[in-house]
């Protein structure tokens, strides 16, 4: 009951059966392809958490980099420079991420749109300074590498199962607060932010609330880079991931849920086979973008989208016509 | 009800309101009219707190709201719709309405139950009062002007308003359109005992439902009073209904 009320039956048979096949690619898969796709899990993840914020609430959230950044540093700095266990680092990593979110958040959501994404970039490039100047704490451009895991984070599998689990629990999180009234909210928000405030909806408050949602999850990635490279270096919190995860949820279509999830395995396999080819490969990545841009502007997955509108479009002209019939 | 006294609104060197004056009492439908420019819609946006006044009186059931932002003086009892159709384009008709529900019941921000099991019978409720039910899932964007504007009070509705503030509510619309939403506009205020103040630049739709008349010209009131009184006063007959 539960199940039918939150998921479709479509959706849902074809969510377990993905799960399903992540569940057996160790069985037969090399460790390259399992390393691949337990980035692209992080990537995912990382990407859902944006979308939250551009494609479902409409918020200019242009250097979300810089929160995947900050959970990654304090999970990596408290495994590395700590005797605590690190555990506490992959608790304190989302945490302080959203912290970061929740006090530039204060700021950005007094100005709109555009002047949002600026105040945001600015903002966000503070912390890439802070990781890139803080020789004495962050080992500034040279970052940290080879942090230790626990032990029962130590083979290549072991961590696939873990990015695995905790992603899809992340990723049924997100989709419980899409379809939450919350989510919906936001998305009224998305729509026409005046209209919502003359229902007596705090634009502002929601907006905050959605900035700190998605940079908890934003931190959460951001550990899970960690666990899956042992590594922190500043240009996880550059500009030029944010552009890029920016474009993920473009190629994927911002305005559907799961979208963001085919633009990172797009992304990342294009920067790994193409990558590997020529070093030109964001050549590769204009193009396909410009083609998106004309015949799927709403990403890879919005062409349901758009199916699904004309479907309804249709029905809607169909109706009316009766109703003229009938009339007449 | 609602009480503005000696309200002023100025943009730069443009004075929109300059000293309006406007009594609803409860039950009432209450007409502004001028023409364009005169400012109407200024004085609809200061009153729901889109714009802020310079000078000025505004109070709602005793209560000051000069102060207060657009969303806070919407959980006062005030709910309006807009000039141009202002409506969630990408949602369904459904969810239109649900969001302006959810935020009456203080269910905006749960996070953790499914919207679509939440406030249904009220929207439904709602939906079939103004005849869109059976385009609920219809996407907003997709529907006709009239729709729309109708939809627009749809969503006013779900707030339970005690006042409701319409905007031009047939600006753009067929006689038959026009006629319809007048109707309904009265029965929402005979059947659910609503307060309404409305703009229209249509007069006879003006003297046939209104109430009583609050006529503006350069941001000014000139009048209030009934039909009758407006359509005697010779101000008025030479500034805006032609000497008629």
């Amino acid at each position: 009951m539960t199940r039918s009320l939150i998921l479709s039956r479509s959706s849902f048979g074809w969510s377990a059966a993905l799960l399903l096949v992540l569940l057996l690619v160790p069985a037969w898969a090399g460790r390259f392809t399992i390393y691949i796709l337990a980035f692209v899990f992080v990537m995912a993840l990382l990407a859902m958490s944006l979308n939250l914020l551009v494609g479902h609430g409409g918020i200019y959230q242009f250097h979300h980099a810089a929160f995947y950044g900050v959970g990654a540093y304090t999970a990596g700095l408290i495994a590395a420079k700590t005797a605590w266990p690190v555990w506490v680092g992959f608790c304190a990593g989302p945490l302080m991420a959203a912290a970061a979110g929740w006090v530039i958040g204060l700021f950005c959501v007094r100005l709109n749109k555009l002047y949002f994404g600026m105040l945001q970039i600015s903002l966000g490039s503070l912390i890439w300074i802070i990781a890139l100047r803080w020789y004495s704490l962050t080992a500034g451009d040279d970052g940290i590498h080879g942090i230790r895991m626990p032990e029962l984070l130590s083979g290549s599998v072991t961590i696939y199962y873990f990015l695995l689990a905790v992603v899809t629990v992340c990723l049924l999180s997100l989709y419980l607060v899409y379809k939450s009234p919350f989510g919906v909210t936001l998305r009224a928000i998305r729509d026409n932010p005046q209209r919502c405030e003359a229902v007596g909806i705090n634009v502002r408050r929601h907006q905050l609330l959605a900035i700190i949602i998605a940079t908890f999850f934003a931190g959460v990635a951001g550990v899970l880079f960690v666990v899956l490279e042992g590594s922190i270096f500043p240009d996880m919190l550059f500009w030029v991931l944010s552009l890029e995860i920016l474009i993920m949820c473009l190629l994927g279509g911002w305005f559907t849920f799961f979208g963001p999830v085919v633009g990172a395995a797009i992304m990342v396999t294009l920067r790994t086979f193409v990558g590997s080819v020529t070093e030109y490969w964001t050549m590769v990545l204009g193009i396909v973008l410009i083609l998106l841009i004309f015949f799927l502007p709403e990403g890879i997955m919005g062409i349901n989208f758009r199916n699904w509108s004309r479907r309804r479009s249709r029905r809607a002209a169909a109706r009316a016509a009766e109703d003229t019939d009938a009339a007449g | 009800m609602l009480l503005v006294e000696d309200l002023h609104k100025s943009f730069e060197d443009f004075t929109a309101v300059d000293g309006a004056n406007l009594q609803v009492r409860q039950g009432e439908l209450v007409a502004v009219i001028g023409p364009n420019g005169a400012g109407k819609t200024t004085l609809f946006n200061l009153i729901t707190g889109h714009l802020k006044a310079d000078r000025g009186r505004i109070r709602f059931l005793d209560r000051e709201i000069n102060r207060m932002a657009a969303h806070e003086i919407c959980r006062q009892g005030i709910a309006r719709s807009f000039q141009i159709a202002n409506i969630f384009h990408r949602l369904s008709v459904f969810r239109n309405v649900q969001v302006s529900v959810l935020s009456q019941k203080k269910l905006s921000r749960s996070l953790f139950r499914p919207a679509q099991t939440l406030v249904v019978e009220e929207t439904r409720r709602i939906l079939e009062s103004v005849g869109l039910l059976g385009k609920q899932l219809d996407i907003a964007g997709s529907l006709s002007h009239g729709d729309k504007r109708i939809l627009e009070i749809a969503i006013a509705l779900g707030n339970e308003p005690q006042l409701l503030i319409l905007d031009e509510p047939t600006a753009g619309m067929s006689p038959e359109e026009t006629a319809s939403t007048m109707e309904l506009v009265k029965r929402l205020a005979r059947d659910q005992g609503l307060t309404i103040l409305f703009c229209e630049h249509d007069m006879d739709v003006v003297f046939d439902v209104a109430t009583h008349i609050m006529v503006m010209q350069h941001g000014r009131t000139l009048i209030q009073g009934t039909p009758e009184e407006v359509r005697r006063n010779a101000t008025v007959q030479d500034a805006y209904l032609g000497g008629a």
